[in-house]
This record gives C-alpha cells, sequence and structure tokens, in this order.
C-alpha cells in the first residue's frame, strides 16, 4: 500500500499531468503553431480535454470496483474540478477570443444554435457542483450531496451531444465518445441494480 | 498556361507589393475625388477586406473531401494526383455536345486574374487572386437549348487516387449545380490558377468552378462534366443534409445555419487576436448579382 506521503507526492504528479493539455496548447501558441485559424484549435482543443477529463473522472468508481483499491477515489475530485476548468477556458475562448465578448451575437447562438445552447446548459451545470467541491460542502449536505453530484452524469451526456451536434459529416469521434460514457454509465445502473 | 508565364516567376512577396501599388493608387484617385474622408474608409474597408489571403493559406488549408475531411488533407493527399489527361464533356440540352482536354481549354480562352473573396459555409473566410475566365465563354461554344434551365457540375470519381471517396462521407462523384442565368453571370469562374501560377491539386485542379457570392462548397473542384439540364439538380450537400444546404446557397447573414454564425466570419491568416468581420449580402456581390433574384424569398430559397 501506499504510504501517507507517497500519495501526497502522487496526488501532486497527478495535478501537473492533468495541465499538461493547457501547457500543450499555450507551447503551441507562443511557438504559432496552430495554422492559419489558430482560434478554432484553441476552441477545439480545450473542448476536448474537458471531454476526456469527464471520461477520467467517471472511470474512477468502476476502476475502484474492478480493482478493489480505494486510492481511485482520492483523485476523483481532483479530475471534476479539472472537467470544469478546461469547460471554462473553452467557453472563454469562445466568448472572449472568437466573438470578443460581443454578447449580442453570443446570445443570439445561444438561442438559435442547439450545439451551443446544451454546451452552455452543461457549463452552467457544473458550477454547483464546483462549488460544492470541498470537504465543508460535503459535511453540511450530506445525503443531498450525493443526489446534487449525481448532475455529472447529465452533464456529461450534454457534453457528449453537443459534440455530435458541432460536427459536420465525419461523426467518428463524438460517437467513439458517447460509446466509452455509454459503458462508464452503464457501470453505475449495473452496481445499483446489483 | 503560356498566358501568364510572368507571373510564374514572380515571388509572392513582390506578387503583394505590386497589389498593394496598385491599391494605393487606386486610393489616391479615390481621395482626389471624394475627398479625406472616403480615404479612411476605403482603407479601412481594405484593411479588413482586401489583403489577400497568403499562397500557403490558401494551399493548405482546404476543404475538400475527396482528399480527406480534415483541414490539411487535401494539401497532403493530393501531391501525387494526376490531372493529365483529362477531358472535360459539356453535355445535355446543347445544340453541340462536345469534349475538351484542359489543354484545349486553357489555350482556347486565356486566364486573367481575378480577385474574390471566398466565404466558407463554416464561417471563415479568403480573399484569393484567382487565375481565369467566365464560365459563360465555354457554355457560348455548345449552343444552349431553350429548355435548358439549370447546370450541374460533376466533379472526377477517381478512389484510386482520392482516398477521401472510399468513405461514403458524401455521394460521390461529388455535384452541383447553379440555374444557367447564375451560371452565364460573368463573376462565375472557370478557376484555372493562383496568384499567378498554376492551381495546385488541392485547390481543384486541373479547372474548377468559382462562384463568389455563394459558400464554398458551391464552387466545384476538379470538373470532368457540364450538363445543361431541364430540372434543378440535386447537389451532393442537399443530398447528405437538406435542412442545412439548399440549392442556391448564396451568402447571406440573415439566414441562420444550425452549426455556424452567418453574421460573422474570421478572415483565415489574421492570427489569434484579429477580429470577426460582418459577413456581407452575396459576399459583398450584391451590386452585381442581386437583380438574379429580384421577387425571390430568399429564407426560403436558401
Amino acid at each position: 500500500m501506499l504510504t501517507q506521503i507517497n500519495q501526497k507526492y502522487l496526488k501532486i504528479v497527478i495535478f501537473t499531468l492533468s495541465l499538461i493539455p493547457i501547457f500543450f496548447i499555450i507551447y503551441q501558441i507562443i511557438t504559432n503553431q496552430l495554422g492559419p485559424e489558430p482560434i478554432k484549435e484553441i476552441t477545439h482543443h480545450t473542448g476536448k480535454s474537458t471531454l476526456y477529463f469527464i471520461i477520467i473522472t467517471l472511470a474512477m468508481t468502476p476502476l475502484k470496483k474492478i480493482t478493489k483499491l480505494n486510492i481511485w477515489i482520492n483523485y476523483r475530485r481532483m479530475f471534476g474540478l479539472f472537467i470544469f476548468f478546461y469547460a471554462s477556458v473553452h467557453l472563454m475562448t469562445y466568448v472572449g477570443l472568437d466573438y470578443r465578448f460581443d454578447l449580442a451575437s453570443i446570445g443570439d447562438d445561444i438561442i438559435k444554435k442547439k450545439y451551443i445552447f446544451i454546451g452552455f446548459s452543461a457549463w452552467l451545470l457544473l458550477i454547483p457542483l464546483a462549488i460544492t467541491s470541498n470537504k465543508r460542502m460535503i459535511k453540511i449536505l450530506k445525503e443531498k450531496w450525493k443526489k446534487l453530484h449525481r448532475l455529472i452524469y447529465l452533464i456529461s451526456l450534454f457534453g457528449a451531444i453537443h459534440y455530435l451536434w458541432l460536427v459536420k459529416r465525419d461523426l467518428t469521434e463524438p460517437l467513439i465518445f458517447l460509446v466509452v460514457l455509454i459503458i462508464l454509465l452503464a457501470f453505475r445502473f449495473r452496481f445499483n441494480a446489483n | 498556361m503560356k498566358n501568364y508565364k510572368y507571373y510564374e516567376i514572380t515571388p509572392e512577396k513582390i506578387y503583394n507589393k505590386r497589389r498593394n501599388f496598385v491599391k494605393s493608387f487606386g486610393l489616391g484617385l479615390g481621395s482626389l475625388t471624394l475627398g479625406s474622408a472616403s480615404l479612411l474608409n476605403n482603407a479601412h474597408a481594405l484593411k479588413n477586406n482586401s489583403e489577400l489571403t497568403s499562397y500557403k493559406d490558401i494551399t493548405t488549408y482546404n476543404n475538400y473531401y475527396e482528399f480527406g475531411t480534415a483541414k490539411g488533407d487535401p494539401y497532403k493527399n493530393s501531391q501525387g494526383f494526376k490531372v493529365r489527361p483529362w477531358n472535360i464533356s459539356i453535355e445535355g440540352e446543347v445544340e453541340n455536345p462536345i469534349t475538351l482536354s484542359a489543354d484545349e481549354i486553357l489555350s482556347l480562352y486565356p486566364s486573367e486574374e481575378k480577385i474574390y473573396r471566398l466565404r466558407c459555409v463554416e464561417g471563415w473566410s479568403m480573399v484569393i487572386p484567382w487565375m481565369g475566365f467566365s464560365l459563360s465563354k465555354l457554355l457560348n461554344k455548345v449552343s444552349i437549348k431553350n429548355d435548358a434551365k439549370f447546370v450541374e457540375f460533376e466533379s472526377v470519381y477517381d478512389p484510386e487516387q482520392m482516398k477521401g471517396q472510399r468513405y461514403p462521407v458524401l455521394n460521390w462523384p461529388y455535384r452541383e449545380g447553379l440555374r444557367i442565368d447564375e451560371a452565364m453571370h460573368s463573376l462565375t469562374t472557370v478557376v484555372t490558377g493562383l496568384y499567378g501560377k498554376t492551381l495546385p491539386n488541392q485547390n481543384g485542379a486541373p479547372l474548377r468552378i468559382l462562384v463568389p457570392w455563394k459558400y464554398g462548397f458551391k464552387s466545384a473542384k476538379a470538373i470532368v462534366k457540364i450538363k445543361l439540364v431541364k430540372k434543378m439538380p440535386t447537389s451532393s450537400w442537399m443530398k447528405a443534409s437538406p435542412r442545412e444546404y439548399g440549392f442556391y446557397s448564396n451568402v447571406n447573414p440573415n439566414v441562420n445555419h444550425p452549426r455556424w454564425s452567418q453574421a460573422s466570419e474570421r478572415v483565415v491568416g489574421g492570427g489569434l487576436l484579429s477580429p470577426r468581420i460582418e459577413t456581407q449580402m452575396f459576399n459583398g456581390y450584391g451590386d452585381d448579382v442581386a437583380n438574379l433574384y429580384s421577387g425571390m424569398d430568399l429564407k426560403k430559397n436558401f
């Protein structure tokens, strides 16, 4: 078993590794490697990073059950907060870089484009989860906390639909994400049924 | 090709300088007649709209699904594509159907430089110095029958050479169409080159169509057949998603698309801090083409 000190180091290592996607895109911006449409590249990259962290976060409970090790759960909150982090950078790229805070156009997009509507909704739903992610809130909310944080299942599906709706023609990647997501969600229903 | 040998040895930088010289000359004249206010306006308009997109961006950032769906795929996968021998047939409702080779077409119709804006349905745009000639010149050769109402363009089908055609991403071969008056309009161009050079494979070599007031996908690449028909043809994109892609597909900021903003666009190559610009009706060619659609509901006929 890992000692407490080792676990602390592991946490720092995992935290640093989780920052790789953002450092990677910053490096590409600085070295001018993003090609003719850099804003689109940043938007896609941060969006995909969000989806990866959704998968990682939702994989922790199944991994715990399969390996019968509790250690996975220690990192679930951190991964969950990285979902919020990358989703926020993704949203800010769209709001700030792409639309230059042109709120009228953004509002128009949210109403008229269903993929933006569902993506924005997913981000809004992440806010209460991020706010209540600390230990104090767990204690205060008790059983309600568990119920509240089940919202992530809905949010993850919103993310999958957001991706499916925005793709022009080749649905391969969003479908792969959806299949992985469904497997992870099905795992929960199976265990709950048991 | 013989017609622009001189340009072929002109490097891009000098080419741009020459263009800037012509532009500033034009500006000077404008300011003489209209005063300094118009100079400022023009300068602004030029900055946002008329800066030529770089040769590199035009030739490495392409939508050409025959060579793959990623923007860099056409450049990567089209370098070995054979554009000779190449024949184009003009058939259907015509008195004299004909098949011409690409070289015959190039020698029959001298190319001139035509700088047009290209607006992609995905919300990005370029300003491209094409080489080409008006399609009407080619169509006049075959004597169109009176009952021909539309023109259908068919692109080449060659999955051996075109990787993307091995997958049913679209209904191959690529088809596009125009109403006959649209096809005969002087802005509708048969493109033979860009930046004074032979047309690169990834941009639709050997010959492509260019309809500057419509979204980019209306401009079929690597065409092998031009068919005059009585009924409105169904284009590949109409077949793929009739709700999203209409027959006309005129650039129109007032017609919403489920995925991309059509009210504004980003000019490719401006970098991280370049702002969106407002998309203009008919991509800015309204003075030339709006009369083609008088009395039509362009929201219905999108």
